[in-house]
């Protein structure tokens, strides 16, 4: 039975990528504090709250998140939960996990800020997580900021809201969607799949 | 720009049940919820609305159930209004598996709830509804407890002041049209989406595929909701969706 932790950060709807990941016969162990003695088979940031917010509850489990990192273990991150890899948020103060260079960005005001909806992931590297996902699928956005890698290789999708902005990223075993994979449909299914698939395959 | 314009169909709740809905005759249940956004979603449905009006004290755990319920099967997402009056309502709904919580005249006697909810759970999930109607000045004016009470606000300028306590996107119902199934009220939505910088929803008036396509093409509304036209399988989603797509609608297919 495949193990994976949703982190809590106190806010807000975690029931919908739980359920997700059950009926996908994954066991979930939601928290707001990681085990070190559990061995989880991958790690899920969800996506609901505010980074102030959140920065402070990951404090508590940045070692844990960091021995995942460099041991190269399975991590997810959905929409905030993604941005939580990078230092900097133009969304308020406090230090993210800082596993890649760049910045989180707020959308300026020629769109309108939230971008809520349905729009396509431009797929850049055909990462084992769009495995049976089509290029140009829809999934579904719901944010005010979005990531700048400064290391280009890690971008998997693009999508344009006014500007191209990064949809996904992959590195190794850590990954990070901008959009909600749980709301997605088929295509946000198949993505969770294949990401049990990574966690199942170590 | 590939942000594809948004169906969504509401449907009204109570005591759990969904109150109209009853005419799709291949359903085995029509009053489930979960049945009836099942088949919304199977049609291309983008998001769903559920307008709870349940008025027992019971409320607070029927609507709880009805989310978990809906949220464990359904993988769109999903707005829950009617009724939300304190941070801990919205929470309640929240946490138990809708996105959004939708408020409306909780909003306009206590606005300070708008920013309560946007900065606790983010603003994404705090939806705005404003129920407006033209009154004998020409204004359009806010009205509150299910559009039977005036308030003398001017829709615009609430709208505006939502958006800066912070709301995440507005839910505008044209009382003039609400049922008349004359199409969507143009003036007004174009109005209001031409002053905030937040998405919009338009609703009330829907009789025909032709009202979606008029108001995607009058104004820069994000989505566009109606009840009756789906529950009286008038048409469904996915012819909808072909005909706005033949129009020029970028949508989701």
């Amino acid at each position: 039975m495949i193990k994976i932790a949703i982190l809590d950060y106190g806010v807000g709807n975690l029931f919908s990528i739980q359920t997700a990941l059950e009926k996908l016969g994954v066991t979930t162990i939601v928290t707001s504090e990681l085990d070190t003695n559990l061995e989880y088979d991958g790690i899920i940031l969800p996506g609901v709250g505010g980074w102030k917010h959140a920065v402070k509850r990951i404090q508590v489990n940045q070692r844990i998140l960091n021995d995942y990192y460099e041991n190269n273990k399975p991590i997810l991150g959905v929409c905030l939960g993604m941005q939580l890899f990078f230092e900097k948020s133009a969304e308020g103060p406090g230090d993210g996990l800082g596993f890649f260079e760049g910045e989180i960005m707020l959308f300026s005001n020629n769109v309108k800020v939230p971008h809520i909806g349905w729009n396509t992931l431009k797929q850049n590297n055909k990462d084992r997580i769009l495995d049976g996902v089509e290029d140009q699928s829809w999934a579904y956005f719901v944010h005010s900021l979005y990531p700048k890698p400064t290391d280009s290789k890690i971008i998997s999708t693009t999508t344009d809201y006014g500007i191209e902005f990064t949809s996904m990223i992959n590195k190794n075993n850590i990954f990070g969607t901008q959009f909600h994979p749980e709301k997605s449909g088929k295509a946000g299914a198949r993505i969770l799949k294949n990401f049990v698939s990574v966690c199942g395959n170590l | 720009m590939t942000l594809s314009k948004r169906i969504i169909p509401c449907l009204d709740v109570k005591e759990g049940r969904v109150v109209k809905g009853e005419h799709f005759v291949n359903l085995k249940d029509a009053g489930d919820p979960v049945e009836l956004g099942s088949k919304y979603r199977d049609d291309g449905a983008d998001e769903l609305v559920f307008l709870d009006i349940t008025a027992s004290p019971e409320k607070r755990k029927t609507v709880s159930e009805m989310v978990r319920n809906v949220a464990s099967k359904l993988d769109i997402p999903f707005t829950v209004g009617g009724g939300i009056g304190s941070i801990e309502d919205a929470r309640n709904i929240l946490c138990s598996g809708a996105d959004k919580v939708g408020i409306n005249t909780r909003a306009i006697e206590k606005p300070e709830l708008i920013t309560e909810i946007s900065e606790r759970f983010g603003r994404q999930c705090c939806v705005v509804a404003i129920d407006a109607k033209r009154n004998e000045n020409n204004m359009f004016e806010v009205f509150s407890y299910g559009a039977r009470k005036s308030t003398g606000i001017d829709a615009i300028q609430w709208s505006q002041e939502v958006e800066k306590l912070g709301a995440g996107e507005i839910l505008l119902t044209s009382i003039d049209r609400d049922g008349t199934e004359d199409g969507f009220d143009v003036e007004l939505t174009k109005e209001i989406v031409d002053k905030v910088n937040i998405p919009v929803i338009a609703s009330g008036g829907c009789g025909s595929m032709e009202h979606f396509a008029d108001v995607f093409d009058k104004t820069n509304v994000d989505a566009a909701l109606a009840a009756s036209v789906f529950h009286y399988n008038q048409f469904d989603i996915s012819s909808l969706k072909r005909f706005l797509k033949e129009n020029e609608v970028l949508v989701r297919i």
